[in-house]
């Protein structure tokens, strides 16, 4: 196992986040979404990826955190899922970042445990917390009997 | 190492005669010609080619053998079918001898003996032969699929159907002499219409010496007493001489073949993979021309244009081509099915006769792999439960056979499949006792269900009414499945069935899936596809056609649309949205508020009273003025609370309108007597209530537009029909069909997205879904004819459908709405002048108008002043015309005016007082006259042909 790993990092409300770099296939900034009537609140929308139709997921939303302020525009990291790609909306883009293996820990027990389901662990960064994203859980659900809605 | 006849080595563990070493799948040994050393059958990669090859061409001729072999059960002396079979099962023995599969070549062998007798005449074909046959074909089957998962035939001992073939063969004998001598005359002269120039096929003579049936020097002398003038054939003479006569036979066959295989050359074997990567690049290609027919529209440049019309033009025909060569008969499926039928009668005991309709019947390739499955379980079905034994038909007065028909026909953008049996039909009493005791249903709800509701339970999973479980069916997993894989294909089942006289089961499924003709319309500020292929008429309700238009039945929006009830869906309500009413269709509302500017004063409000308690601006309670006073205030208290007072909407918005304003005069009273505090709860007061007024605000704006203008179009959903209300109805595009992600599959509404010219993303809907979800159609799929009010028809009365136009000078005209097929509008501008004639460019072609003023005798002399000046089309910007269409060509008819579409009495006709007329006849109280459409038109004729010589030039 390697001791050193690359991750896409992005905030969300506050929260540093980052995504194994493997998993993200772009970054891009707002795009224009077309809403989906009868879908949970977590939809936000699809956008036109060059000519590919991809659902976007409002992280705000998929771990229950604030809604982001009106005016404030998300940003799109694209990440690659079995089924196709997934845009994920968050607030800022970070940098891509190296991490040593030996700072991970499991989640902390601040978030809800709906949040902690989709969180894979720590990395005690010199400043911050970096929390790992589990994408696979992130864009799974279910939108007929979502009780997230 | 031995060698083989052939004259090449020969693999010692195949010690049968290389026969099939000219055969095309053998053509490692063609290389070899010649030379002394030979390449052998060591397994090398041309090796690895050929075998596949050798898999691919066995297992198609293995499914023709099943059709011919069940075709020759009940045709038995039906020589060239014979001749077929065996020359195939000769062909597989040879080259599996070649390869080395000794197994397959003893197998085969057994068969291509029985299968000369028969051919030869000396045995005749029965039941249990066939039966032989088969088993035959099976243990082929059986080694190939051996082959090729482990390039081994297998361990399988095949003695058993070795003696049984071998014992079949002890059947008559008779003398083979005679027989033989009329086969050498059987020469193939004639050669297939389409020979393409490959080598042909050596000669008769030449082919004998390579098997070693005999020696050139016999060869030599044969031809030269056919050069003495010996008028036989080679082969006769070289029989008289001795040569053996089954080899002549032989040889002669080897040469069809090897003329047959050059014909198959003239098609092509491609992956499907690859057709269906080809398949998302012309969507991709179509998606991109979408978007240059947008920009171009915006252009002026003419020849930007030409050439996007010619991309048009392409794209379309490259389109239309690539989804032909997905689309493939639905044979390939149902030439399966004879083998299956039978073999299943027999195991039932049962005699059923299937019968094939429609299979020419073409379907994308991916939608045939899907009901293959289903179809077969459906065809088992019937069989094992549908059809009922000899006896107990004859007891019922049916003859022994029964009848097991499958239908298939193209119907309305749909394949329709039906699978019927004249059998016993389905038992709905032990169906719905069968259901109450699985517990699908309760026995109050079985005693109360409708027949069709009882049909319905056969598709719940888990049902089964098969008193024994057989391998064929009755595991209770079966029409639910079929349901299921039905349906996600897009498509629909049905059963219909008559207690002892038999069942029909109806499949229906889409043509294409991925490209598709859609209706653009907007809800709530969105766009949304609906598939052209639900699509029935548009309905356009305006002022007060719009509010008597809407009629309330027992709680729910109907529409009369020709008498009869159409039940109205609204979109916005069913999708939950709220959205901004476009101007253009608030002005055709004509209703006086701007309602955006409203919600937006409403809203800054806000910051201007936080100003104000900042110092930063003044303002005393007169600025402010009173409710009444501010834009909104004024529409309330005038058109609105006066129209629109009786919806709820309208009373909660006045109440939250005046809160409002109160507070904002309590604000400014408290400033100015500097109880801050006091300012500070109004403020946030006023804050809430803002927001209340803009939200209560959206719902008023919807409410009120859409009781003056309702956009209704007319769906088709399973044999049902309703009316679906939308904010907007835009154009008819051709939109590229893309899947919804997995997270949205569930969500019934909606059937996939699409991307618009301007690349944006819109929705597009799913009409049965949506139908479902608003409930005018039934779950369970009730066809309730009975619900639909039939329009009240006295006798002697005839009701056709009439479209209605004003004429000349105000008068009324008529034509019948099954000669139109389209109405059109165009701009004075789009009319052109060719030959003499005017045109407009419509639909990639150009379309002859015709103006009906002019063809109608009475005003010859006023018209012929117009077409001189050039001004036979009326005066207006635009110009309707009503388009007809007449052996794919359209036609364009002028009028002036397009009125309404309406039913009519024909029954009191008058007769035609002049040309291009067939009568007159009261509507609506106006005496209208019917025009003569086929006259008409033909008064255009000359320019017609002249139009016609045009386009073939063109072409």
């Amino acid at each position: 196992m390697a001791d050193r790993k690359q991750f896409a990092t992005f905030w969300v409300d506050g929260h540093f986040f980052g995504v194994e770099v493997e998993k993200v296939q772009e970054v891009i900034r707002y795009q224009e979404m077309t809403r989906v009537p009868l879908a949970p609140q977590v939809v936000s929308g699809l956008i036109n990826l060059r000519g590919r139709i991809v659902t976007a997921l409002d992280l705000r939303r998929r771990l229950e955190l604030r809604d982001r302020e009106e005016q404030k525009l998300p940003m799109n990291v694209v990440v690659r899922h079995e089924d196709g790609a997934v845009s994920l909306l968050v607030d800022e883009i970070g940098d891509v970042l190296e991490v040593e293996e030996s700072t991970f820990e499991p989640p902390p027990e601040a978030l809800s445990s709906k949040a902690r389901q989709l969180i894979r662990g720590v990395y005690k960064l010199k400043d911050h917390l970096l929390i790992v994203l589990d994408t696979e859980k992130a864009v799974k659900f279910d939108a007929v009997n979502s009780d997230l809605a | 190492m031995v060698w083989c006849a052939t004259g090449f080595k020969k693999c010692p563990i195949a010690p049968i005669t290389c026969a099939g070493a000219f055969s095309p799948i053998a053509k490692c040994f063609h290389l070899a010609i010649g030379e002394a050393t030979t390449i052998g059958h060591r397994r090398n990669e041309t090796m690895d080619e050929i075998v596949k090859e050798f898999l691919v061409e066995s297992n198609e001729n293995l499914e023709q053998l099943d059709r011919d072999l069940v075709h020759l059960e009940s045709d038995p002396t039906n020589r060239e079918k014979l001749a077929s079979v065996f020359r195939t099962i000769h062909t597989v023995k040879g080259t599996a001898g070649c390869l080395g599969f000794s197994r397959l070549a003893n197998v085969t062998h057994a068969g291509e003996s029985l299968l000369s007798r028969l051919r030869d005449g000396t045995l005749l074909l029965n039941q249990e032969i066939t039966s032989g046959l088969l088993a035959m074909l099976d243990v082929v089957r059986e080694m190939l699929s051996n082959i090729e998962a482990k390039e081994q035939e297998g361990e399988g001992d095949y003695t058993e159907l070795i003696g049984l073939l071998t014992r079949l063969q002890a059947g008559e004998t008779a003398p083979a002499a005679s027989a033989n001598a009329s086969d050498a005359k059987y020469a193939p002269e004639t050669t297939p219409a389409t020979a393409p120039p490959v080598a042909a096929p050596p000669p008769l003579g030449d082919l004998m010496v390579q098997i070693g049936a005999i020696v050139r020097e016999q060869l030599a002398t044969a031809l030269r007493q056919q050069q003495d003038g010996d008028s036989r054939r080679i082969g006769e003479i070289l029989v008289d001489q001795g040569a053996p006569p089954n080899a002549v036979v032989d040889a002669l066959e080897t040469q069809r073949d090897l003329r047959e295989s050059a014909v198959a050359a003239s098609t092509i074997r491609v992956d499907v993979g690859q057709l269906d990567k080809l398949m998302n690049l012309v969507g991709e290609l179509v998606l991109v021309r979408n978007q240059i027919l947008q920009f171009s529209a915006a252009q002026q440049d003419p020849g930007f244009q030409q050439t996007t019309q010619r991309l048009n033009l392409v794209t379309t025909e490259l389109q239309e081509g690539v989804m032909k060569t997905r689309m493939q008969p639905i044979d390939t499926i149902w030439s399966k099915f004879p083998r299956v039928v039978r073999d299943l009668a027999m195991s039932c005991g049962k005699q059923v006769r299937l019968e094939m309709e429609g299979k020419e019947t073409e379907l994308d390739k991916t939608l045939i792999e899907a009901i293959k499955d289903p179809l077969t379980h459906l065809i088992r079905n019937s069989v094992d439960h549908g059809i009922e034994s000899p006896d107990k038909r004859a007891a019922a007065g049916k003859p022994a056979d029964g009848r097991l028909l499958l239908r298939a026909y193209h119907e309305g953008g749909q394949v329709n499949i039906e699978v019927s049996d004249d059998g016993a039909g389905v038992a709905i009493d032990r169906v719905k006792r069968k259901a109450v005791e699985h517990g699908l249903t309760s026995p109050q709800k079985a005693a109360q269900m409708s027949e069709r509701e009882a049909l319905d339970l056969l598709f719940l999973p888990g049902f089964s009414t098969a008193q024994k479980i057989t391998n064929v069916s009755g595991r209770g997993v079966g029409l639910d499945v079929v349901k299921t894989n039905i349906e996600k294909i897009g498509g629909s089942v049905d059963i219909q069935s008559v207690a002892g006289k038999g069942t029909t089961i109806k499949v229906k499924i889409p043509l294409t899936l991925a490209i598709i003709p859609a209706l653009m319309v907007a809800t709530g500020g969105d766009r949304y596809a609906i598939p052209q292929v639900s699509l029935l008429e548009l309905v356009r309700l305006e002022g007060e056609q719009a509010v008597k238009g809407v009629e309330m039945i027992h709680g729910a929006p109907v529409y009369r649309l020709r008498g009869r009830l159409l039940p109205l869906v609204y979109l916005k309500r069913e999708l939950n949205v709220v959205g901004h009413v476009g101007k253009a269709t608030r002005q055709r509302a004509s209703v006086a508020l701007d309602f955006s500017l409203a919600r937006k004063k409403h809203l800054e409000w806000k910051k201007r009273l936080q100003e104000v308690l900042d110092g930063k601006l003044s303002m005393t309670e007169q600025q402010a003025g009173s409710h009444k006073e501010c834009a909104l205030g004024k529409w309330l208290y005038g058109q609105g609370l006066k129209e629109f007072g009786a919806l709820s909407v309208m009373q909660e918005i006045e109440k939250a309108h005046q809160g409002f304003h109160v507070h904002v005069r309590g604000l400014l009273r408290s400033k100015a007597s500097g109880d801050l505090r006091q300012a500070e709860e109004e403020l946030s007061r006023v804050d809430v209530l803002s927001k209340e007024v803009v939200s209560i605000l959206e719902r008023v704006e919807d409410e009120v537009v859409s009781k003056y203008l309702v956009n209704i179009v007319v769906l088709q959903a399973d044999d049902r029909q309703f009316g679906l209300v939308v904010d907007e109805i835009n154009d008819t595009e051709e939109i590229v069909v893309k899947p919804l992600g997995k997270q949205l599959k569930g969500l019934t509404t909606f059937a996939g997205a699409t991307i618009m010219g301007d690349g944006r993303v819109a929705l597009i809907l799913d009409i049965l879904g949506l139908a479902q979800k608003a409930r005018v159609v039934a779950e369970a799929r009730d066809h309730g004819r009975a619900e639909k009010a039939t329009p009240v028809c006295e006798q002697g009365e005839q009701h056709h459908t009439l479209l209605l136009l004003r004429g000349p000078n105000g008068s009324r005209m008529a034509v019948p709405l099954g000669l139109v097929s389209r109405l059109e509008e165009f701009p004075r501008s789009a009319i052109e002048h060719s030959g003499g004639q005017q045109v407009v460019q419509y639909r990639d072609e150009i379309m002859p108008l015709v103006s009906v003023a002019e063809v109608l005798a009475e005003r010859r002399a006023i018209t012929r002043e117009l077409a001189d000046s050039g001004e036979l089309i009326p005066q207006n910007e635009k110009v309707q015309v009503v388009v007809h269409s007449d052996q794919g060509r359209n036609v364009g008819l002028v009028v002036d005016r397009i009125l309404d579409i309406v039913d009519a009495d024909l029954g009191k006709q008058r007769r035609a007082t002049r040309a291009g007329t067939l009568g007159s006849v009261v509507v609506q109280g106006h005496v209208t006259e019917l025009l003569d459409v086929d006259t008409i038109i033909r008064a255009a004729e000359p320019v017609f042909a002249d139009q016609a010589k045009l386009e073939g030039v063109r072409a």
